[in-house]
């Protein structure tokens, strides 16, 4: 027999049944219910008087509405406070775990998964979000579903897929000082484009993958669907087991022992072969940054933004100079002389404790720009006590950025933290979409390390050099 | 979901071809909590104008076509993005049936999935139900015969594909057939699956350590 991938394994032991027409119904172990994508699933559910299959595969949690500031105050009425408390509402009804917004353990879905061991290897996790993909940094078959499949997993624990091929991207090399995975992360998508991973499961493999913190791992299997594949893993190590030994949700004593026997078995095997490879080496990469609105117009920090008229593609060209409109930027303009307005922190790609610690080493006694509204926002409520255990909030504050509560904030304009109209941001979020962080926003996306630099200058810059010109 | 065996009704005439879901519903509308009230919101641009007031020339503002519960519609009709809030709009506003030469591939499986019924059909035989969607007269949707039966001529034969036509014939949703089907399946690889990897089963006692 030969060998199989870790997708592969994971897909073999959740298949329930394979249909006629080639699809399969596959078994679902976890779904996380969130506010903006649940409410028409319970309604339905509620409809039908169906039940919750397994109430407790499921934790729910608030995150894309909730306001980041003066949390008390949230207005009554308001669609934020009606799509919690519509959540809470569900979740008691149906018997699931909820977590409230005051709760330590409150956060972004994908960075608390992790945190309290609901996400492991080997499993299958869902939720109502795009960017679910993350979870795929522990060796899970982990992905994005829409509302009707929602109301599907909470009734049946199943749900019906088509079985995906896999791509390995393979990563050699070791990261250069001052490089973050992010900067990984974005050259690979401007290398394969958004639609590079369409049909496909990643799984992200080799020695510079292997070096990265399970942080690190989230970071880059979260940015897996902006290559256009739904699905991004890393084979679990040792440095997954000890992630997750002792989370409040990780199995204890005997599971555990009997759980790590089995995820050892996980890795693709040796002698797989896999549908399509790609290989980097990342030890020639510079910091990237997204210059255009959508996360393959990204290029090393050094560059100019590029000119259309140079594209021989004429669908390419007429989608590159609709980019440059909307964001505003002239061909043969050096990306490091495009001034910012906002900057944000945060988000479930980089709202870690790492990312935190990335942006403080650079901010550490230096203030932002007096041109500059910069914020920080914790992925979760632990990342944020964590970081003030660090004293990084007093780093961060001192530099005069603002220091909020966990939540998806300006990452998506659905809650009280937007860009306005032109304002132009410098994001460690994921998508440079048109509007997504306000209505008429420009987003660059990057690293924290390179938000840090960008609030402190003013504009967008090499943090190397940042760090290069000494400071107390 | 309720069955669909046999519809009579008028039809409401929108040939317009193109019609992409932000037309059916636009987008500021996905942040509503319900399906039930989302009729309202069906082709909002279209039936208010700029001062968002009423628009009572649009079709289904239009009576007798405010009470149609088939509408024709132009080709690749629901093209766009990928929101089931489009269905769901059409279900609420009452329209269960919409005929059209073609459709946008998502909507049409989203159709399936809440009880309405998409008919493509070719051109000579949509123009003679436009015709008579155009003079307000009543048609007859049969699905058990797969017939389209218009006041005069013979009956127009429509495909559907079996799984989908049982479905609704039954008033089973995707969710509805899983659990008739697939049922027995499901119940045996749980029974395994918890003896093979019982660390992904969080009904044990362990569960009691968290406090959420
Ligand atoms: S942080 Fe952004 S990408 Fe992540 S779940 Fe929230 S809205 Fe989605």
């Amino acid at each position: 027999m030969t060998g199989r991938t870790l997708y592969g394994k994971i897909w073999d032991s959740h298949l329930v049944k394979n249909y006629e027409d080639g699809s399969s119904l596959l078994y679902i172990d976890r779904h996380l219910v969130q506010e903006v994508s649940s409410p028409q699933a319970f309604a339905g559910l509620a409809l039908q008087g169906r039940a919750v299959r397994r109430p407790q595969a499921n934790v729910a949690v608030a995150d894309h509405a909730v306001p980041t500031r003066n949390r008390a105050n949230i207005e009554v009425g308001g669609l934020a406070q009606l799509q919690i408390a519509r959540l809470e509402e569900n979740a008691a009804r149906f018997g699931i775990d909820y977590i409230p917004i005051e709760s330590r353990h409150h956060g972004i879905v994908h960075v608390i998964g992790p945190e309290l061991g609901f996400t492991l290897p080997g499993a299958t996790l869902v939720c109502g979000d795009s960017h679910t993909c993350t979870h795929g940094a522990f060796g899970a078959i982990s992905f994005g579903i829409g509302a009707s499949e929602c109301e599907a997993v909470l009734s049946t624990q199943c749900l019906r897929q088509t079985r995906q091929k896999v791509m390995r991207v393979w990563l050699d090399g070791a990261l250069p000082f001052g490089l973050s995975v992010k900067d990984i992360i974005l050259a690979v998508i401007a290398r394969i484009g958004t639609s590079g991973g369409v049909g496909h499961a990643i799984e992200y493999a080799g020695p510079a993958v292997q070096a990265l913190s399970m942080e690190a791992r989230m970071t880059l299997c979260n940015m897996s669907i902006e290559a256009g594949s739904r699905v991004g893993m890393v084979a679990p190590d040792e440095r997954t087991f000890a992630y997750l030994e002792g989370r409040a949700m990780a199995p204890k004593g005997k599971l555990w022992d009997q759980a790590l026997e089995y995820w050892q078995t996980l890795p693709s095997d040796a002698d797989v072969v896999f549908d399509r490879e790609v290989r980097f080496d990342v030890s020639e990469l510079t910091p990237f940054v997204s210059w255009g609105t959508s996360p393959e117009e990204s290029a090393p920090i050094g560059a100019r933004i590029p000119d259309p008229a140079a594209e021989s593609d004429g669908v390419k060209r007429l989608r590159m100079q609709r980019s440059l409109d909307y964001m505003g930027l002239t061909p043969g303009t050096r990306l490091e002389d495009i001034g910012i307005d906002r900057v944000f922190i945060g988000s479930c790609t980089n709202g870690r404790i790492e990312d935190l610690r990335a942006a403080a080493a650079v901010i550490a006694g230096r203030r932002v720009a007096s041109s500059v509204e910069a914020i920080v926002v914790p992925g979760s409520a632990q990342v944020r006590l964590q970081a003030e255990a660090e004293r990084l909030d007093r780093v961060f504050l001192d530099a005069g950025f603002e220091w909020r509560e966990a939540g998806c904030s300006m990452c998506v304009g659905m809650n009280d933290d937007r860009l306005r109209p032109g304002e132009r941001c410098a994001s460690t979020s994921n998508r440079n979409f048109e509007g997504r962080q306000g209505i008429g926003g420009r987003t660059h996306l990057m690293s924290p390390a390179m938000a840090a630099a960008a609030a402190i200058a003013g504009h967008l810059v090499d943090v190397r050099r940042m760090a290069g010109e000494g400071h107390a | 979901m309720t069955e669909f065996t046999r519809l009579t009704s008028i039809a409401a005439p929108f040939p317009e071809s193109d019609i992409d879901t932000d037309v059916v519903i636009p987008a500021r509308f996905l942040l509503l909590l319900d399906k039930a009230g989302l009729g309202q919101h069906l082709f909002h641009e279209r039936r208010h104008d700029r001062q968002r007031q009423r628009n009572t020339s649009f079709v289904l503002d239009h009576p007798p076509f405010d009470t149609a519960k088939i509408l024709v519609a132009g080709r690749n009709f629901g093209c766009g993005s990928s929101r089931e809030q489009a269905v769901w709009a059409l279900a609420d506003f009452g329209i269960t049936c919409v005929i059209a030469p073609s459709f946008g591939e998502i909507f049409f499986a989203n159709c399936f999935k809440n009880g309405v019924l998409p008919i493509i059909l070719d051109a000579e035989l949509y123009d003679r139900v436009l015709l008579v969607a155009e003079a307000g007269a009543e048609m007859t949707v049969d699905l058990q015969t797969q017939e389209i039966l218009l006041p005069k001529g013979t009956p127009i034969p429509f495909a559907v594909d079996p799984h989908r036509r049982r479905a609704l014939l039954l008033g089973l949703d995707e969710i509805g057939m899983m659990l008739t089907d697939d049922g027995a399946d499901i119940e045996a690889f749980e029974a395994n699956h918890r003896v093979a990897a019982p660390w992904l089963f969080l009904d044990c006692d362990r569960r009691e350590e968290v406090k959420l």
